[in-house]
Formats: C-alpha cells, sequence, structure tokens
C-alpha cells in the first residue's frame, strides 16, 4: 500500500452523545492496526467512518491527501470492507455470492480462484449449497473467504471478523491478516479476540467508551 | 461592512434574533390581516356576478399563494443544508412545514367553501384546487418522513432530499393536472377565472398576502426557536435559556 | 462496469427467480384489484370501457408501490447494499441497474397481462396498443421514482405506508398522462402526444432518479 490512510481530528456524534473526538491516526503498508474499547464506545462507527460509510460530525479522512468522500470509488476500489453483517444472499450459493461480490469491487477472479478460496477458508464440499443452510460459523467464513481473493486490495477494514468461528478458522484468518500485512498492505480491524496476531507493525488504539 | 451574516448562522446566536423578529412581524401580521380584512369585507364592493359568496378569496387566495411560496422557501433552505451541511437550515425547513401545510389546509377548505354557495358542490376538481391537494400531501410526507426517522441528522438530509425531489415536481404536477382539468370538459367551473377586480379587491388580496406572509414568518420563527431548544438541549446557552424561562 | 451491471441485473433476476412466489404475489395483486372495480361500480359495459384505462392505471400505480418495499430492502438487512455502495461502480449506475431488474420483475409482466385484463373491460381492441404502450413507458417511470422513495424510507418503521404517502404525489404526473394516452385514443384524439410525453418523462426519470436515490441511500445508511 503506498499512499497512507490518514484519520484527521474525527469527532463521531451518534444520537445525541458524543463517541469520541479529537481522534487522529495514519494508516501505511504493512500496519496492522486494532480499534479496541468497550461496547458502545464507537469502534463500528469509526471503521465506517474510515471506510466513508459514515460521515464523522467533525474532521476528515485522507487517502493520498485527498478526502475519501471526494475521491469515492477511486478509493473504495482500493478498499475492502466486511462489516458485522456478512453481506451474503441466502437463496444464493456461496460460489454465486463470492462471485458478485468480487464482480461489484473490482476484483477479477474466475471460478476456480472462487473456489479455491472458499475451500482455503474450510468449506469445501458446502461452497455450492444455498447460504440459508450453512451455520454461522460457515455463513462468517464464507463472507471471510473475500480476503483469500482480496491480496491486490491494499486495505482491509474488518468489524469483528473473528466473530462465530471456531480456533482453527480464527488462525486460518489471522494468517490470511498475516500474509497481507507482510506484502505490504494495511489491516484496520476491532475484536474481542484477545489472542495476538503476532505481526510486525501491530498497533493498538482504544476508544474511552463515552 | 454591514451585519456580518455567518454570525446567524448558528442556532445560539440565531435563538435570540428569531424572537425579536418573530414579535416584531407578528404585530406587523395582525395589522395587516386586519387592514386586509377589512378591505376584503367591507370596503370591496359587491361582485356582479358572485355576490357576497366571493369575498372568500380574499383568505383563499392568499393563503394558496403562501402555501406555494413557503413550499419553495423550504426546499430552499433544506438545499442549502444539504449542500453546506449546517444546522440550522435543516431546522429552518422542519420549521417551515407544518405553516406551510396549515396555508394549504386553509386554502382547500375556503376554497370549498367557495365552491358550495357559487357552484353547488363541496368540492370541484378544479385544476387549482387539486393542484393544492396535491401540495399538501407533499407537505405531509415531508413531516410524516421526518417523523420517522429518530436520528435527527438522517431526518433534516431524508427531508431536504424529499423536499428538493417535491419542488421539481411541483411545476410538472401543476401543468399536468391543468391539462388533466382541460381534457375532460365536464368540469368547466373554474376558480381562476376571476372576474375582472376592481382596485380595492386587488388591494384587499395583497394586503392579506402580506399579512399572511408576517404571520408565517413569525410562526415558523417561533417554531424554529423550539426545534433549536429541543435539538441543541444539551448545549449549555439552550439549558440557561431553559432556567431562565423556568 | 458493464461486467459488474451485468453481474447485478442477472443476480437480482436468479434471486426472484428462487423466490418466485414475491413476483407472483404483486400480479397476482393487480389482477385482482383490476377485477375488483366492476363490482364496485357495476357491469354496466359502457361504463366499463370508459374507466378500463383509468383503472388499469391506478391498479398498476398500487402494484407497483407494493413491490418497492423490495428494491433495496433485502439487500440492506444481510449488507449486500453497504458493499454495493463501497464496490468499483458508482451507486447511481448501481441503483438504475437494480430498478431495471426491479421492473423486469415487478412491472414488465403487469404490463403483459394487462391486455388480457383490458378485455375483460371490453375495451377496443384497436386501442389496446395505445394502452399496453403507455404502460410500457409509464410503469419504469413508477420504478424509478418510487425508488427514490425507497431509498428515503429504508430501514423505517411503517416504511411501507410512509413510503405510499411519499411516492404518490410524485406519480401524479405519470398517471394523468398515462391515463389520459388511452383516454385520448379512445375519444378519437390519438394518444401519441402523451406516449411521446412519457417517453420524455422516462429519459429524464432514468437520468435523474437513479443520483437522487442513491443519494438518498446514501443518507439511510448512515
Amino acid at each position: 500500500m503506498q499512499t497512507p490512510l490518514e484519520a484527521i481530528d474525527l469527532r463521531c456524534v451518534r444520537g445525541e452523545r458524543t463517541l469520541f473526538e479529537g481522534l487522529s491516526f495514519t494508516l501505511e503498508g504493512g500496519d496492522l492496526l486494532r480499534i479496541g474499547g468497550p461496547n458502545g464506545s464507537g469502534k463500528t462507527s469509526l471503521l465506517r467512518i474510515a471506510c466513508g460509510l459514515l460521515e464523522p460530525e467533525s474532521g476528515e479522512v485522507r487517502w493520498g491527501g485527498e478526502s475519501i468522500l471526494r475521491l469515492k470509488e477511486e478509493f473504495w476500489v482500493r478498499l475492502l470492507y466486511i462489516g458485522h453483517a456478512n453481506a451474503l444472499k441466502d437463496d444464493m450459493s456461496a460460489v454465486e455470492n463470492l462471485g458478485v461480490a468480487s464482480t461489484l469491487a473490482g476484483i477479477v477472479a474466475d471460478g476456480r480462484q472462487v473456489a479455491e478460496a472458499l475451500v482455503r477458508l474450510g468449506l469445501a464440499g458446502r461452497e455450492n449449497l444455498p447460504v440459508r443452510v450453512l451455520s454461522q460459523g460457515q455463513r462468517r467464513r464464507a463472507a471471510l473467504a473475500r480476503l483469500a481473493l482480496g491480496a491486490a486490495v491494499p486495505l482491509w477494514v474488518l468489524d469483528e471478523p473473528f466473530t462465530a468461528l471456531d480456533a482453527k478458522a480464527v488462525e486460518n484468518v489471522q494468517e490470511l491478516m498475516r500474509g497481507h500485512v507482510s506484502r505490504g498492505g494495511a489491516v484496520l480491524y476491532t475484536t474481542h479476540h484477545e489472542a495476538d496476531i503476532g505481526a510486525a507493525g501491530s498497533r493498538r488504539i482504544d476508544l474511552a467508551g463515552g | 461592512m454591514g451585519i456580518n451574516w455567518f454570525k446567524y448562522s448558528s442556532p445560539q446566536t440565531f435563538f435570540p434574533l428569531a424572537g425579536r423578529l418573530a414579535f416584531v412581524f407578528g404585530a406587523l401580521a395582525l395589522a395587516a390581516c386586519a387592514a386586509g380584512l377589512y378591505l376584503g369585507f367591507f370596503v370591496a364592493p359587491t361582485d356582479a356576478q358572485q355576490g357576497e359568496s366571493y369575498r372568500i378569496i380574499f383568505i383563499h387566495v392568499p393563503a394558496a399563494w403562501m402555501s406555494m411560496f413557503l413550499y419553495v422557501v423550504m426546499a430552499f433552505w433544506a438545499g442549502v443544508g444539504l449542500a453546506f451541511n449546517t444546522r440550522l437550515s435543516g431546522m429552518m425547513a422542519s420549521a417551515i412545514a407544518p405553516t406551510g401545510a396549515l396555508f394549504t389546509f386553509i386554502a382547500l377548505w375556503t376554497g370549498s367553501f367557495w365552491g358550495k354557495p357559487t357552484w353547488g358542490t363541496w368540492w370541484v376538481w378544479d385544476a387549482r384546487l387539486t393542484s393544492e391537494l396535491i401540495l399538501l400531501f407533499l407537505y405531509l410526507g415531508f413531516m410524516a418522513l421526518q417523523a420517522a426517522i429518530d436520528d435527527p441528522r438522517r431526518a433534516d438530509r431524508a427531508g431536504a432530499l424529499l423536499a428538493l425531489v417535491g419542488v421539481v415536481n411541483v411545476p410538472i404536477i401543476y401543468f399536468s393536472v391543468q391539462w388533466w382539468n382541460t381534457l375532460h370538459q365536464g368540469a368547466s367551473v373554474s376558480l381562476t377565472k376571476s372576474p375582472t377586480m376592481a382596485t380595492t379587491m386587488v388591494a384587499g388580496m395583497l394586503v392579506m398576502t402580506f399579512g399572511f406572509w408576517f404571520y408565517g414568518i413569525a410562526a415558523v420563527l417561533l417554531r424554529a426557536r423550539c426545534i433549536m431548544l429541543e435539538r441543541e438541549r444539551g448545549s449549555e446557552w439552550a439549558m440557561h435559556y431553559a432556567r431562565a424561562a423556568a | 462496469m458493464i461486467a459488474a451491471l451485468r453481474c447485478l441485473i442477472l443476480r437480482d433476476l436468479r434471486l426472484a427467480a428462487r423466490r418466485s412466489s414475491d413476483v407472483l404475489t404483486v400480479l397476482l395483486f393487480f389482477v385482482i384489484v383490476v377485477s375488483l372495480f366492476p363490482l364496485g361500480v357495476g357491469p354496466d359495459p359502457k361504463l366499463l370501457r370508459t374507466v378500463a384505462p383509468g383503472v388499469l392505471w391506478v391498479a398498476a400505480l398500487l402494484a407497483s408501490m407494493l413491490a418497492l418495499g423490495r428494491v433495496f430492502a433485502a439487500d440492506h438487512a444481510d449488507g449486500t447494499l453497504e458493499q454495493m455502495m463501497l464496490g468499483a461502480t458508482p451507486l447511481g449506475v448501481i441503483v438504475a441497474a437494480k430498478v431495471l431488474a426491479h421492473w423486469l420483475i415487478t412491472g414488465l409482466p403487469l404490463v403483459l397481462i394487462s391486455p388480457v385484463l383490458a378485455l375483460q373491460f371490453d375495451f377496443s381492441q384497436d386501442l389496446l396498443g395505445v394502452l399496453i404502450l403507455s404502460l410500457a413507458l409509464g410503469t419504469p417511470i413508477l420504478s424509478l421514482i418510487g425508488a427514490i422513495g425507497a431509498a428515503l424510507t429504508l430501514g423505517l418503521r411503517g416504511a411501507g405506508a410512509l413510503l405510499s404517502l411519499l411516492v404518490l404525489p410524485l406519480y401524479v404526473p405519470v398517471l394523468i398522462i398515462g391515463a389520459g394516452a388511452a383516454d385520448a385514443a379512445a375519444s378519437g384524439l390519438g394518444g401519441t402526444a402523451q406516449l411521446l410525453l412519457l417517453g420524455a418523462m422516462l429519459i429524464v426519470a432514468g437520468v435523474f432518479a437513479p443520483w437522487a436515490a442513491a443519494a438518498a441511500l446514501r443518507i439511510s445508511v448512515e
């Protein structure tokens, strides 16, 4: 990731509460930045602001010096966001879902690569079933399979990626994150999971919890 | 140079100004409406064709004009709020809607009163009345949308978008309704075909228009003050006013 | 970008095919509403012939409004809408694709079945062409304008009724001109003017509505 992501003096107000203010940080290639804090402290809101889904009350987020809200698609092509919701259509299979997700995100991936990504996340044999019949953990893994296809996307923003995953899957995803960071990408994430990912360039910012 | 207008773009500074202006315009409104009603009901001559019942136009027409004018003003403030991300503009737009809806309702109601003695029906599908009815729905839709959204920021911005889409559609709606009206020649009655008006009649209508306009300004400013206090109730200046009033 | 659009439209069509009950419900609603009118106003053929265009148009309008709930709601609920907002294609284009798919699923069936229903009203066969064309041009406009309302009311309580209140005033010009086309044809004036006007409205709506709806989506998803 050549250009850094800069968050400048962010202030977030939800409803009537100021969740955080004066928050600034820079994310560069090789950074693994974890946002910590108690429930309700604004972690998800911060991640959404960093993606451009939410406008901060004041302050801005810049990519290469320009506000991401002005860059729009130019920035979003370089972003991979996995939020709380899995973003999977129940009536389609994991393969179909991943194929659509990649195309819409501008990631080029043929059928073989899509299938491989799902196998990588441990979904071999289940990739053609409608997502409706998969368990919570399997659905989360199907959602996270985008990471296996997202090596070329510099910035990953992950909101609670390890939810509903068993230990093996957690290690799997952590490996993907480590790999991405070591190749020069950046990851911004939140989690309640207390294990250290063990990558160089790990940092942590804690939100006070309004 | 002169007044620094931007000074008043924050709720805190606008609040006291709004209060003073509301008082002034309220008084002016009272005076203008009194004068206008006197002109309309006592001075203006009896109409040759419609007798005394035509006098309702002194309320009907100014109310209709204000209803349309206020919608445009509301859309203007909504647009400013969306473009410049200013809180006060959104509050102004929200403050205008109920008054605009009120004038629309008055226009419809008085239009109905006019229709009954003149053409024997309580409602006429005249182009103007039908457009007024749709305008009422536009106002109510705006108010309903804002009421349904809890987050004030989303409510402001969603309402603003709706108001802008509405204001673009108002001329389209008006012309299509006009067209519809001329097509179906059964309803040949028209409230727009007023007889040529004596000067006092025109004067009466104009004075009433000003009266309604001033009332509109006063009502909107007072409502805006309430909205400001409600939205900013966490801040110091709002608490100061609340305590002072108690 | 074309690949993304094709992918999105095919996706929506595929999803509709797998949940065909949604689609059929809207169509059935249209048929039932149209059938209710003669029960309400009496079977006099002359009366029915006169009101046929208006009835079909109002029913199409109501069915269209009923269907609007599914344009964005499902995608919003499972998080796919968010992903589209963070994708490589501008949101306005995405919205246009979704509205097109939505019309293919809910609007086009209405247009296709309308001649059958018009015959129920003994509507003159040579005028059927104008009626069908007016619906074919008008229902996409309804979907486009409706998408703005659907985007504004995304996720709100009572969104269905609120959506109707927001969108019906905006539908009025389309209704007047659309129904007016068949009426004019029936009275011998020819419906060409109205059809051309509908075509123009379709183009304008097609250009502006997706962007307004995209702006509304961003406001609603915050």
